[in-house]
């Protein structure tokens, strides 16, 4: 396969172009889960859609892809309720409710599945593709599909978008000021399962969650702003989705939904270390320099301290006295004579009124955090 | 029973509620007039966010209920503002202090209209108005405790509210700040709102406040400062080590 | 019964029982989704000790397997510490990453590693007989029932050894702290066993699998006993009834053995969910109105004491004013004139003596804050419960 293939290969672009609608829906409404602390309710979810998939084809006997998409919402949305009546009727934590879910609607859908396979019935190959995603099933009609309800979740958003950040930031808030938060926590749970259920044809339902989060997770350490994490959140997601397909679709026997997931992954791993700000070697780099600041400080204060017993602060005293004490060391003279806090002079050094006022300051910020 | 009359910022009547049917608040009534600056004290488990939580609708309580101006919660929305603790919230969530005053404004938009020019400069002056102006692009999660509090104040105060129902706004804060929002609440009543706080540190009750409520799941008492905040209610509310309470 | 339907039956038992013991503990510290995570991230542990050892059984695998089960919960852990992302988060970006690393492994070298996907998802119980081991000629058994033994061993062992530093971090970790037992310790030694035990069930029952042998037994008995002991007996039961009913079910529709005995996990446990005695959710429903009908029948009482007024007291104030609708006030006054609390004289509500006297005691509970005493008191007071 080469790259101008991308654009001439009629099948190729329908699957890139479906891959970059999952992933652009799932980072938006990804960015919503993971800010409810919803991580693993996608998780849960995914996973609990796997009976309704064999359920449907049991039932309808034909594998037709709505209907199964039908019985993966149903079943989704059965497991979701199944989490909220657990943690609010039982004692059981939600983790371990989570879990329940998760793994026992899971061990069903598994067993179902083997039992289709043994039925005689020659259309039901395929469904086994629902566990890791295989973008190449995808059809226009596919497409389309994911389009609408992208284009429908993007406009409900956007309507409801001073609401539901009003809703993810205050909830109580949100209820005193007169909004009904019934109706937004709905809109927001059922578009993300419906998110989820959209993409088990593509990434399958052991990793579906990882395609919520991993946009989402990535895109918040690059801004402060929601709408830019959320916008930042689609393009990571888009980007996963056409790059892993591509990647998958370049090589024989490679499900779709672990490769999309390790491009995601790597997103987010770039984002943790590099993002400006949040990122951990921005906070390192930070750690240092405020380090070497509060020397600094230190040692100012410290000449204050000898400074402002004399009627001249700028009477000049010894180097050497300053060696008895910690965090000096001659970089930190220099770096303070090059701000023009000190004079030096020979083995002399001299604080200046810019000096003066400086650590005059300090001491008094130092004094107002003791309180 | 009072009667209910206009002239009561607050009314509530018979008031019960309950968490997994372990009583937190037990057969209150209360009545809050107009223009007081009114602190809720008693001990830890007393009830006191509850109180303010099932006035403002967010609790549903078994039984009793809560009048402002005369009239349910519900249609008064408008005239109340709330100010959660501080703790209640994610400040690590992407949004800047100027957005989480202008959230004051949703309220009065209503559903999907969004704030304008008009709701961006209420906000603005609300933020002056605190002295955070200068933090106004600043994520939330880098102001201080004490910043954090002030733009918490500064949402209500867009709500321009007649009644202000607070949770514990001196939770956390530096000296600077409590001035600060004392300052604030005691302009406000000035100009007629009436302010009602949870309020922890009983020392600075009578400088602070003309109103008090006494709360230990049942009200013990209520009325001005001068007149009931004694040595009695202060037993009845904490038992008889209350100057421990004090002291703390 | 042929001799390899025992044997399946067997290892599956053990597994299952291997699995309940940390299951419990896990449950009860709120980690359960720590047992998903592990479960997923050895793949490429188990993967490459497979290219190294070409037996899934082999000591080797074991330990490497186990090692990535031990280095994922440290790098959630890590993550979770920079607070990049809120906890579930980061639990929710590493293993399926990890996971898919494996997969991918699997996938690219399908044609040397005789390890497939449905495997990876669904262990291969039905052909563990076949794999035996064989000593100076002597056939010992299936392979993995010596693994899943051993591993059984050691953390019955561990279990009975450390028994009581376990219950007491469990329930109480700031005493266990200060009473000399490191409660990092044993944190990493529960997630250390964890990770061996579910790399030993993963040959038997799979990826998913394992994280519902694990969660649903504890589970299920964690709503029908407080008792650590019978917890952990009781959840070995129902793993070995999974075990052993699951493999017949599969036996009988010809299906997953691992999907049958979760699906009779899940049986099971919505049977305990639905009717446990307490805790389940019909019992709760049940005490929920009765206490909703109580609590409510205190308030009216305490309001009576409250109000000597008339108007406070009469009967149609319920409605208007305590804010009640009809029913529920008909059910209050029923309730307390069934029990002889209050009598109604033209409307007009009145405390007997006995009412009198109950409240008055069930407010001094109240004012000290001991709910449970209203328990004891609603016995010797009320004839007919709400």
């Amino acid at each position: 396969m080469q790259l101008s293939d991308f654009f001439t290969d009629y099948t190729l672009r329908t699957i890139t172009l479906g891959t970059a609608i999952l992933g652009a829906i799932c980072g938006m409404l990804g960015s919503f889960a993971v800010l409810r602390k919803q991580s693993l309710l996608g998780d849960a979810i995914s996973h609990a859609a796997l009976p309704g998939i064999a359920l449907a084809f049991i039932i309808t006997g034909v594998k037709d892809r709505n209907l199964i998409l039908i019985g993966a919402l149903i079943s989704g949305l059965v497991g979701a309720f199944w989490i909220k009546g657990i943690v609010k009727h039982t004692r059981l934590k939600s983790d371990t409710a989570l879990g329940l879910i998760l793994s026992l609607f899971f061990g069903f859908g598994m067993l179902l599945l083997t039992f289709i396979q043994k039925m005689p019935n020659a259309n039901q190959a395929g469904l086994d593709k629902y566990l890791f995603g295989q973008a190449a099933t995808l059809v226009e009609q596919d497409v389309w599909v994911m389009a609408v309800v992208t284009g429908v979740s993007l406009f409900v958003l956007l309507l409801f978008w001073k609401e539901l950040k009003l809703l993810l930031f205050d909830a109580d808030y949100t209820k005193t000021l007169g909004f009904n938060t019934q109706f937004l926590d709905i809109l927001i749970t059922s578009f993300i399962v419906i998110a989820i259920v959209l993409g088990l044809q593509t990434v399958g339902v052991v990793l579906m969650s990882a395609m919520l989060l991993a946009p989402a997770a990535a895109a918040r350490q690059w801004t402060n702003n929601l709408a830019k994490m959320v916008a930042l959140a689609s393009m990571f997601g888009a980007l996963s989705g056409v790059v892993g397909t591509g990647i998958s679709a370049s090589q024989s026997n490679l499900s779709t939904g672990p490769v999309i997931v390790l491009v995601a992954a790597s997103f987010v791993m770039f984002s943790f270390v590099f993002a400006p700000n949040r990122g951990l070697l921005a906070r390192a780099i930070r750690f240092r320099r405020n380090r070497k600041d509060l020397n600094l400080k230190k040692t100012l204060t410290f000449m204050h301290h000898i400074v402002r017993n004399h009627e001249n602060i700028s009477h000049p005293h010894s180097i050497r006295i300053l060696n008895n004490f910690h965090g000096f060391t001659l970089k930190t003279l220099s770096v303070l004579e090059q701000r023009q806090f000190i004079r030096i002079e020979g083995d002399q050094w001299s604080m200046t009124e810019e000096g003066f006022t400086e650590a005059t300051s300090i001491y008094d910020q130092l004094g107002q955090t003791d309180d | 029973m009072a009667p209910a009359s206009t002239s009561n910022a607050i009314q509530v009547d018979d008031l019960t509620v309950a968490y997994d049917f372990k009583p937190v608040l037990w057969d209150i009534d209360l009545v809050i007039p107009e223009g007081v600056l009114m602190a809720i004290v008693g001990p830890n488990g007393a009830g006191k966010s509850t109180l303010i939580k099932s006035i403002l609708g967010i609790i549903k309580p078994i039984a009793g209920s809560v009048k402002v101006f005369g009239r349910p919660y519900s249609e008064q929305v408008s005239k109340v503002a709330y100010v959660p603790q501080k703790g209640s919230v994610d400040w690590d969530f992407p949004t800047t202090a100027l957005d989480v005053v202008m959230m004051g404004t949703y309220g009065s938009l209503g559903w999907i209209r969004r704030p304008g020019q008009k709701e961006k400069k209420r906000s603005l002056e609300a933020l002056e108005k605190v002295g955070m102006l200068a933090f106004k692009n600043r994520q939330i999660s880098q102001l201080s405790g004490g910043q954090q509090q002030r733009i918490f104040l500064a949402r209500a105060l867009v709500q321009d509210a007649l009644i202000y129902l607070m949770d514990e706004p001196f939770q956390g804060v530096d000296a600077t700040t409590e001035r600060a929002i004392i300052n604030i609440l005691k302009e406000l009543r000035k100009s007629g709102k009436t302010l009602i706080v949870v309020h922890h540190d009983l020392q600075t009750v009578p400088e602070y406040f003309d109103w008090v409520t006494f709360l230990n799941v049942k009200s013990i008492a209520s009325g001005p400062v001068k007149d009931i905040f004694n040595d009695d209610n202060l037993t009845k509310t904490y038992g008889i080590n209350y100057k421990v309470a004090v002291n703390k | 019964m042929t001799s390899a339907q025992i044997e399946i039956q067997l290892i599956a038992s053990l597994v299952a029982i291997a699995c309940a013991l940390p299951g419990t503990f896990l449950v009860l510290r709120k980690m359960a989704m720590i047992s998903d995570a592990i479960s997923h991230s050895i793949l490429p542990g188990i993967v490459l000790g497979f290219f190294i050892t070409q037996d899934l059984n082999s000591p080797l695998l074991i330990v490497l397997a186990a090692l990535t089960g031990v280095v994922t919960v440290m790098l959630v852990e890590f993550i979770q510490r920079t607070k990049l992302v809120k906890e579930d988060t980061a639990i929710g970006l590493v293993f399926p990453a990890l996971f898919s690393i494996g997969v991918i492994m699997i996938a690219k070298n399908a044609n040397d590693v005789h390890l497939d996907i449905d495997a990876v998802l669904l262990g291969e119980l039905a052909f563990a007989p076949f794999d035996r081991l064989v000593a100076g000629g002597t056939d010992l058994g299936p392979k993995s029932l010596w693994v899943i033994g051993s591993i059984l061993l050691i953390s019955v062992s561990l279990l009975l050894l450390f028994f009581k530093e376990l219950k007491l971090s469990t329930f109480d970790k700031g005493l266990a702290a200060t009473l000399g037992f490191s409660p990092v310790i044993l944190h990493y030694g529960l997630k250390t066993v964890s990770s061996v035990t579910i790399v030993g069930a993963f040959d038997a029952v799979g990826a998913v699998l394992v994280v519902a042998l694990i969660i649903a037994p504890a589970a299920s008995a964690y709503l029908l006993t407080d008792d650590l002991r019978k917890m952990l007996i009781l959840s070995c039961c129902f793993g070995v009834f999974a075990a052993i009913s699951g493999y017949w079910m599969a036996n009988l529709l010809d299906a997953s053995i691992a999907g049958s005995m979760s699906t009779m996990l899940g049986l099971l446990f919505l049977l305990v969910y639905l009717f446990a005695p307490n805790r389940g959710v019909i019992s709760v429903l049940v005490r929920q109105r009765r206490q909703q009908l109580e609590v409510a029948l205190l308030v009216f009482l305490l309001h009576l004491q409250n109000h000597e007024e008339p108007e406070e007291r009469h009967v149609k104030h319920l409605q208007e004013h305590i804010n009640w609708q009809k029913v529920q006030s008909e059910r209050v006054l029923n309730l307390a004139t069934n029990n002889n609390l209050i009598k109604i004289t033209n409307g007009v509500i009145d405390l007997t003596g006995k009412g009198r006297q109950f409240t008055a005691e069930a407010l001094n509970y109240i004012t000290i804050n001991k709910e449970t005493a209203i328990e004891d008191l609603k016995e010797q007071f009320f004839l007919f419960r709400g």
